[in-house]
C-alpha cells in the first residue's frame, strides 16, 4: 500500500495500459453486446486505486493534475469507449468537488472516503421537463429545521446509477427558489431509492448503463455542496466535461486510426502493393486526428494554467467558455468522421461485427458525443457569447 | 446616478423573479433569472446608456451576476 502512494505518472499509466489489454478490452466486446456494466475493469481499477488518482495526495489519492487524468482517459478510451466514459464522469464529479468543497469537513471526510473506499461517482444533471439544461431545475432540496434534507429527481439518463457508491444530484436549493438557483447534493449508497423509469438499450455506449430513474434520496445538509452549482458548473463541470470527454473521445479515434494502419499494413504484408489511394486515406485521417487533438490539447493547456493560477474566475470569461465548448463540439463530431474514414480503409473488415478489425462498436459510440449535451444547444450558448465578442 | 440607471436597464432587459425594487445591489442576478442569452441584451443596453464597450476581458459571469458589479465594471470603462 505505501508503494502505492509514492507511485508515479508513469507507473499509472503503465497499470493502466496492462488493464486496458489484459482486462478492459476482452471485456469490451460483452460490455457492448449485453449493455452491461465493465464490472472486471471497475474491479481492477478498484484494486489498483485508479479511482481516486485525482484526490489530492493529503486525502490519499495520487493528487494528478487535470492533463494527467485527461490523459488517463485518452488510453482508456482506446481500449473501451463505455469504461472510458464511466472513468471520464466519475472523475468529472471528483474534480467538483476537490476544487470546490475542499472547505468543509464533511467534504474532506468524503474525498478521504473516495480514496480508501474507492468510491464510484455518478451524476444525476439532466431532469425530466427541462432536458440537458444544465442550468435549470425542477426538482429541490427540502432541508428541514434539524438539518436533514429529503429530494427526489425524475432523473432520464443517470449512468452507471447502479453501480455508483454515491450520486451528485443538482436540484434547486428550496421550494421557492427560481430554476436557476441550484446546488449540488451528494447521496451516499444507502441514502436513495433508485425507482426505474427507463432502460438503456442504445446505439451505443451501451455499457454506461445510463437508464432513468426517480430518485429519492434523505440526508444531512452537510452533504450539500457549500458552493452555488452555477460556480461549480462555471469552474469546473463545464470545462473538465468537455476536456475528459474530448480526451477519451480522442484515444477512441485513436485506436480505430490504429486499426485502420494495422489492416493497411497487413494488406501489404499480403500482396506486397498497396492502392495509392489507401496509403493517401490514411495520412488524410492523421490530418483529422492532428485537428482534433490540438484542439483538445490547447485548451487542456489554459485551463490547467487555469488551475495552476488559483484563480477559477478565469474559466468564467467568455473567450474561455467558446473554446471549451469548441472542444465539445468539435471532438464530438471529428470522431464521427475519423472513424468513418478509418472504415473506409479497412473495408468489409471494418464494417464486420466480429473480427480484429471491426469498428463497428467505435463508430456506435461515437455519434453518441454529439448528444450528451445536445451540441445544438452548445452551439446555441456559443452563439450568444460570440455577439459579445469582439475577438476570439 | 448611475445605480438608478443600471436598475432601470437591469428591470427593462430581464425577466426578472422579484420586483427590482425588493432586489438588492449584491444580490446574483443569476438566481433571480439572468441568463445567458439576456446577458447579452443588458450589455448592448448599458453599453448604448453609458456609451462604453465592454472589453472581452470582463465578459465573464462575474461582470455581470450583480448590480454592484456592473457599476463597478461601468465605472472602470469610463475612467
Ligand atoms: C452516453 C450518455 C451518458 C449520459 N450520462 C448522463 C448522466 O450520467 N447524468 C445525466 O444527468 N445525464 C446524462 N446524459 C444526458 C446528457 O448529458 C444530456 O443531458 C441529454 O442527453 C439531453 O437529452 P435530450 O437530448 O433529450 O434533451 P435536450 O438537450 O433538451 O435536446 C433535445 C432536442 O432539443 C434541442 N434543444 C433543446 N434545447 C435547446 C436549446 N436551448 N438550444 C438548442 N437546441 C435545443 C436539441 O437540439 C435536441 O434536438 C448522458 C447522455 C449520454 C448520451
Amino acid at each position: 500500500m505505501e508503494a502505492l502512494a509514492q507511485r508515479t505518472f508513469e507507473d499509472i499509466k503503465a497499470t493502466l495500459h496492462k488493464l486496458g489489454t489484459d482486462v478492459v478490452a476482452p471485456a469490451a466486446i460483452l460490455v457492448d453486446q449485453d449493455a452491461r456494466f465493465p464490472e472486471e475493469a471497475f474491479a481492477a481499477f478498484r484494486e489498483h486505486q485508479l479511482l481516486s488518482t485525482y484526490i489530492p495526495q493529503e486525502f490519499g489519492g495520487d493528487g494528478l493534475s487535470i492533463s494527467q487524468i485527461c490523459e488517463l482517459c485518452r488510453i482508456l478510451g482506446s481500449y473501451c469507449g463505455s469504461t472510458a466514459m464511466i472513468f471520464a464522469m466519475h472523475q468529472i464529479q471528483v474534480a467538483c468537488i476537490v476544487h470546490h468543497a475542499g472547505g468543509s469537513e464533511y467534504f474532506r471526510q468524503f474525498m478521504a472516503r473516495i480514496h480508501s473506499e474507492q468510491l464510484l461517482l455518478a451524476s444525476a444533471t439532466t431532469e425530466i421537463g427541462v432536458g440537458g439544461d444544465l442550468r435549470s431545475s425542477i426538482c429541490h432540496v427540502d432541508v428541514a429545521d434539524d438539518g436533514n434534507f429529503t429530494l427526489e429527481k425524475k432523473a432520464p439518463v443517470i449512468s452507471y446509477a447502479l453501480n455508483a457508491d454515491a450520486i451528485l444530484v443538482t436540484c434547486r436549493t428550496n421550494a421557492e427558489a427560481p430554476a436557476s438557483d441550484q446546488v449540488q447534493v451528494v447521496l451516499n449508497k444507502g441514502q436513495y431509492e433508485l425507482e426505474p423509469i427507463s432502460g438503456w438499450d442504445t446505439m451505443g455506449f451501451r455499457g454506461t448503463c445510463s437508464s432513468g430513474f426517480v430518485i429519492k434520496g434523505t440526508g444531512h445538509k452537510d452533504q450539500i455542496q457549500p458552493m452555488p452549482f452555477s460556480q461549480i458548473l462555471a469552474h469546473s463541470m463545464h470545462p473538465v466535461s468537455h476536456l475528459t470527454w474530448g480526451s477519451l473521445w480522442t484515444g477512441l479515434a485513436q485506436g480505430a486510426v490504429n486499426k485502420a494502419r494495422q489492416s493497411v499494413r497487413d494488406m501489404m504484408r499480403r500482396s506486397n502493393e498497396l492502392p495509392q489511394i489507401t496509403a493517401t486515406r490514411l495520412a488524410e485521417l492523421d490530418e483529422v486526428m492532428f485537428s482534433m487533438k490540438g484542439g483538445l490539447f490547447s485548451a487542456l493547456e489554459e485551463y490547467q494554467d487555469i488551475l495552476d493560477s488559483g484563480n477559477l474566475f478565469r474559466a468564467e470569461k467568455y473567450g474561455f467558455s467558446i473554446q471549451v465548448n469548441n472542444v465539445k463540439t468539435r471532438c464530438s463530431e471529428m470522431i464521427v468522421d475519423i472513424i468513418s474514414r478509418a472504415m473506409l480503409i479497412v473495408g468489409i473488415g471494418g464494417y464486420r461485427n466480429d473480427g480484429k478489425y471491426s469498428l463497428c462498436r467505435e463508430l456506435r459510440d461515437a455519434y453518441g458525443a454529439a448528444l450528451m449535451v445536445n451540441n445544438d444547444r452548445i452551439r446555441g450558448h456559443n452563439a450568444t457569447m460570440q455577439v459579445a465578442i469582439r475577438e476570439s | 446616478m448611475s445605480m438608478d440607471r443600471i436598475r432601470a436597464i437591469v428591470a427593462q432587459t430581464v425577466k426578472l423573479s422579484k420586483d427590482i425594487s425588493d432586489i438588492s445591489d449584491n444580490d446574483d442576478l443569476y438566481s433571480l433569472g439572468l441568463t445567458s442569452l439576456t446577458t447579452v441584451n443588458l450589455m448592448l443596453s448599458i453599453e448604448d446608456e453609458f456609451d462604453i464597450e465592454f472589453d472581452d476581458n470582463m465578459l465573464s459571469r462575474q461582470t455581470f451576476e450583480s448590480i454592484t458589479s456592473l457599476a463597478e465594471a461601468i465605472d472602470e470603462l469610463q475612467d
